[in-house]
């Protein structure tokens, strides 16, 4: 498979060449840049040495140097409220690769810091679809995984998500460059860094954006279809993860069974004389055959890890859209505002009511207000009205500053999602290629054995 | 005779032969038989229908497409049909025999047959030959589920079992030369139904029951070796017969539930492709792999319920056959060892009078007998039931020896059969694994040809997405 790229756009583009012969498969490719990724153990789903294209305006932090998450381990400790408590923390290795001696280094995180780094993230690029962090929990299990946080498998799979977290965010156009980014990779100190940027405050609340979703009035159209898109995938996705894991489960049943006939044939073969070599060795055949499920069963977890983080993903997506229906709701409110002021100032100029004041009706009541009081009141209302339109004209920039940078990225995004998607589905074929290969291979053997019965 | 079935007793529909029009007219002159063109089902080599042959140039023929002995005998069980009659509800199955066997006088026949018919034809068999070893009848009742006694499934297991049993009986050297084998190949209903009442007499057969009840209480004593290896056998192989049954039967359970589940997986990529735009056809491309996995697998299970699970099944009961078969020649040994003790008492007693260590002339003089005469006469008694137990014994012990040969030369055969027919059942079931994943093979890896092509041609094209 070849390198493609967009022309146009600012992508960058995670490539991946499937190698049918072998069960494992390189996702990212990294080509080009002067980049290797640490190498990761045999079943790495996501990440290994590999070329990533970066066409990005801005700097390309991969460009400079490695990054992986190379090990998970254990700890204990005392927490906040002074229990114990046992969690595991993720080694991120980095080496910056500029000139020919790589300087390695190398710190301990947990999960929760990353989702620190990851609300930063969201709070400070709202208009960037941030990229996903692997699952807290383990769902969409099989009944052979544990929902266990502490299942060395789960977090096997999840130190891989993190990586590949790191990696996407490493290799974004914008994201690549921030700063607080690359001290999360390098200082231990980056919880200071982080709070000092006082993103805390600047998050929405979620009540505000849960208003502006039901009150806007002309979100743009794009992100109305986007919104509903996200929700399909989501919906879509789901269900897929939740389907394939009951067929895998059943998979597993039937490759176990035949577990049984290895028991038996190899019982049966003491009492025979002419059978007894061929079902002594049909007998090894099927006990192979039903152990080899639990790497087919391994391999496909790495499929559905590809298939959640799109599911995640499309959450990411819903919060861009969320932020455009706010900012939208504010400049829709603000427009209104001036809109209203104008109107008023209009009345007390031209001395009629036209629209319902409480002023209005106290002096009709109590009498019509002197001219020095009408000049004063003029004079707020100019003022207002000023800062109003400053208002709308900021706010009118902000929300097409937005759109703009946002559809940027999202354009950006969609590429990826297809082209990922694409590779999942067709590492998917290879996966269920392998396995019939292997039954093959089994079963020919079997028949042979059978035939020299 | 007519090997045509209309049968008026019956409330058959007529079932008219389609070999009827093609009936054989019998020169006059018994040794030339002239065969129809559907006797091609016997030998590959075209047939002239006017071509005279002897059977025995037939029989040359046919060694060159089996490789065991000369077959000349051909049965098949099928078409079954319901009938109806106000007592009760039956199904019948049509028996067609082809053979060129001389104590047949015609070489086809075709009749109608019920299960009734099968299980009497074994009893005869077993009366006859005690010591072979028959293939199993299907069960008279299946106690599993709710299996209605005229499934569609049910008829077709039991027609493919009840056709196996003939032919091993028609395959069986002794077995087929029976009479009632003839009988049951070749007799209008109502001529079977008079034969089957001619038949040894409630009270004989009660006898016989009540001899080999009293022969398994007494029990055997002196057990050959070789049978008592060939009981444990049975008894182990039977176990793990029963084991590859209940195994079998499972994993057809699971390739059901596994394919419940996959016919869902299918439609929800469908469903996915209906909300994109550049991912449509690898979407589609794998809902359509998978549909197309779900039909392979549909066959796969269909094979292994119509082959191995029945299978299996059959040698379950075989083993019971094969235990019935010894404790039947553990009977016949009993027996013999009876009347060998019975002789060996009165031989004692014969002793005993010659030691005049008899009591019972005291008694004898009682009765106003003298001692001297009833002596004598006692010897005279005891001489003739010694002389008429001696023959019994030789004939026991000749009937012992038989049995024990005919099961000998049974149990090889048996074992043969029984090899061959694992063998070829576990071997088809590997063949059809491979093949079910050599399909599922060539799906997938159509998908990943078709979209490496379509993303080359993009490329190619310099487009983006």
């Amino acid at each position: 498979m070849q390198s493609w790229c967009s022309g146009s756009s600012l992508a960058e583009f995670l490539q991946f060449q499937p190698n049918p012969q072998s069960l494992l498969y390189d996702y990212l490719q990294i080509k080009g840049a002067a980049l290797h990724v640490q190498p990761i153990p045999a079943n790495a789903a996501y990440s290994a040495s590999t070329d990533v294209q970066c066409m990005a305006e801005g700097s390309c932090l991969l460009r400079k140097m490695e990054i992986s998450v190379a090990e998970a381990e254990k700890r204990t400790g005392k927490n906040a409220v002074n229990m114990q408590e046992t969690y595991t923390v993720y080694l991120i290795e980095t080496s910056v690769t500029e000139g020919h001696n790589p300087v390695p280094d190398s710190l301990w995180r947990r999960y929760s810091e990353f989702e620190l780094l990851r609300n930063y993230l969201l709070v400070t690029y709202p208009f960037i679809v941030i990229p996903p962090l692997p699952e807290k929990r383990a769902e969409f299990v099989w009944h052979k995984l544990s929902a266990d946080n502490m299942d060395p498998d789960f977090v096997e799979r999840r130190r891989i998500g993190l990586e590949n977290f790191l990696l996407r965010v490493a290799s974004h156009p914008v994201l690549s460059s921030d700063k607080i980014f690359f001290l999360f990779l390098t200082e231990n100190g980056w919880k200071e860094a982080v709070f000092e940027t006082g993103f805390l405050a600047k998050s929405d609340s979620r009540l505000k954006a849960l208003n502006a979703t039901f009150r806007v009035k002309n979100p743009d159209k794009r992100f109305s279809e986007l919104k509903h898109y996200s929700d399909e995938l989501q919906s879509v996705t789901s269900q897929l993860l939740r389907v394939r894991a009951r067929v895998a489960d059943r998979l597993y049943g039937v490759y176990k069974v035949h577990g049984n006939y290895g028991r038996v044939f190899s019982e049966w073969s003491a009492i025979e004389k002419e059978m007894g070599d061929g079902l002594q060795s049909a007998g090894h055949h099927m006990d192979a055959y039903a152990a080899s499920v639990d790497d087919i069963l391994e391999e496909e977890e790495h499929y559905a890890d590809q298939l959640k983080e799109y599911l995640f993903y499309a959450e990411a997506v819903k919060a861009v859209c969320r932020k455009h229906e706010l900012l939208q709701y504010e400049l829709e409110t603000a427009s209104q505002d001036l809109a209203s002021k104008k109107q008023q100032q209009e009345e007390l100029a031209a001395g009629t009511v036209r629209t319902f004041s409480f002023k209005g009706m106290t002096s009709k009541l109590f009498g019509q207000e002197t001219p020095e009081q009408r000049e004063a009141k003029l004079k707020v209302l100019e003022e207002q009205i000023k800062e109003g339109e400053v208002t709308v004209t900021e706010k009118t920039l902000e929300c097409e500053e937005f759109v703009k940078n946002a559809w940027k990225d999202i354009e950006r995004f969609k590429e990826q999602k297809d082209h990922d998607l694409r590779e999942a589905l067709m590492s998917y074929a290879v996966m269920q290629i392998s396995m019939c290969k292997k039954g093959i291979q089994v079963w020919t053997n079997a028949k042979e054995c059978f035939s020299k019965m | 005779m007519s090997g045509m079935s209309a049968d008026p007793a019956q409330a058959l529909p007529a079932v008219m032969s389609p070999l009827s029009g093609q009936m054989l007219e019998l020169d006059e002159d018994d040794d030339l038989e002239v065969f129809s063109k559907d006797m091609n089902l016997m030998d590959g080599s075209p047939m002239n229908a006017s071509m005279p042959t002897s059977p025995a140039s037939m029989i040359n023929q046919y060694k060159f497409e089996e490789e065991t002995d000369a077959k000349d005998i051909f049965v098949t069980v099928d078409n079954p049909e319901s009938h109806v009659t106000a007592l009760e509800t039956f199904i019948t199955y049509r028996v067609v025999t082809k053979t060129t066997r001389s104590e047949f006088d015609s070489c086809e026949y075709e009749v109608r047959r019920r299960y009734q018919d099968f299980l009497w034809l074994k009893e005869r068999l077993e009366e006859g030959h005690p010591t072979l070893i028959m293939h199993p009848l299907p069960e008279k009742f299946v106690m599993k589920g709710m299996v209605e006694r005229f499934n569609d499934d049910f008829i077709e297991t039991r027609q493919k079992a009840l056709h196996k049993f003939l032919n091993r009986v028609a395959d069986h050297p002794i077995l087929s030369c029976h009479e009632d084998f003839k009988i049951f190949l070749t007799a209008q209903a109502w001529e079977l139904t008079s034969h089957k009442k001619q038949g040894p007499g409630f009270l004989s057969r009660m006898g016989d029951t009540v001899r080999a009840v009293a022969a398994s209480v007494r029990g055997v004593r002196n057990r050959p070796e070789e049978f008592t290896a060939m009981l444990e056998y049975v008894d182990s192989f039977g176990q793990k017969m029963i084991s590859l049954d209940k195994v079998t039967q499972r994993i057809v359970k699971e390739q059901k539930e596994y394919l419940g589940e996959l016919k869902e997986y299918g439609p929800v990529y469908t469903l996915w492709s209906g909300s994109e735009e550049e991912l449509v056809e690898p979407l589609k491309g794998v809902a359509s792999c998978i549909d197309r996995c779900c039909k392979a697998t549909e066959e796969q299970i269909g094979h292994l319920s119509e082959n191995l699970v029945p299978l299996l099944h059959e040698y379950v009961l075989c083993t019971d056959s094969v235990k019935a078969v010894l404790r039947r020649r553990d009977n016949i040994q009993a027996e013999s060892e009876a009347k060998n003790d019975a002789l060996a008492n009165r031989k004692a007693d014969r002793e005993a009078l010659k030691d005049s260590k008899d009591l019972g002339f005291v008694l004898g003089s009682f009765l106003g007998k003298k001692p001297e005469e009833a002596k004598q006469q006692k010897e005279q008694r005891l001489d003739s039931e010694i002389n008429e137990l001696k023959e019994e014994v030789e004939r026991l012990e000749d009937k012992v020896e038989c049995a024990n040969n005919a099961l000998k030369g049974d149990w090889l055969r048996w074992q043969g059969n029984m090899r061959s027919d694992i063998k070829a059942a576990f071997v088809s079931t590997a063949e059809k694994n491979v093949d079910y994943y050599e399909k599922c093979l060539a799906v997938w890896e159509s998908f990943l040809t078709s979209q490496t092509a379509a993303h080359d041609m993009e490329s190619n094209s310099g487009h983006s997405s």
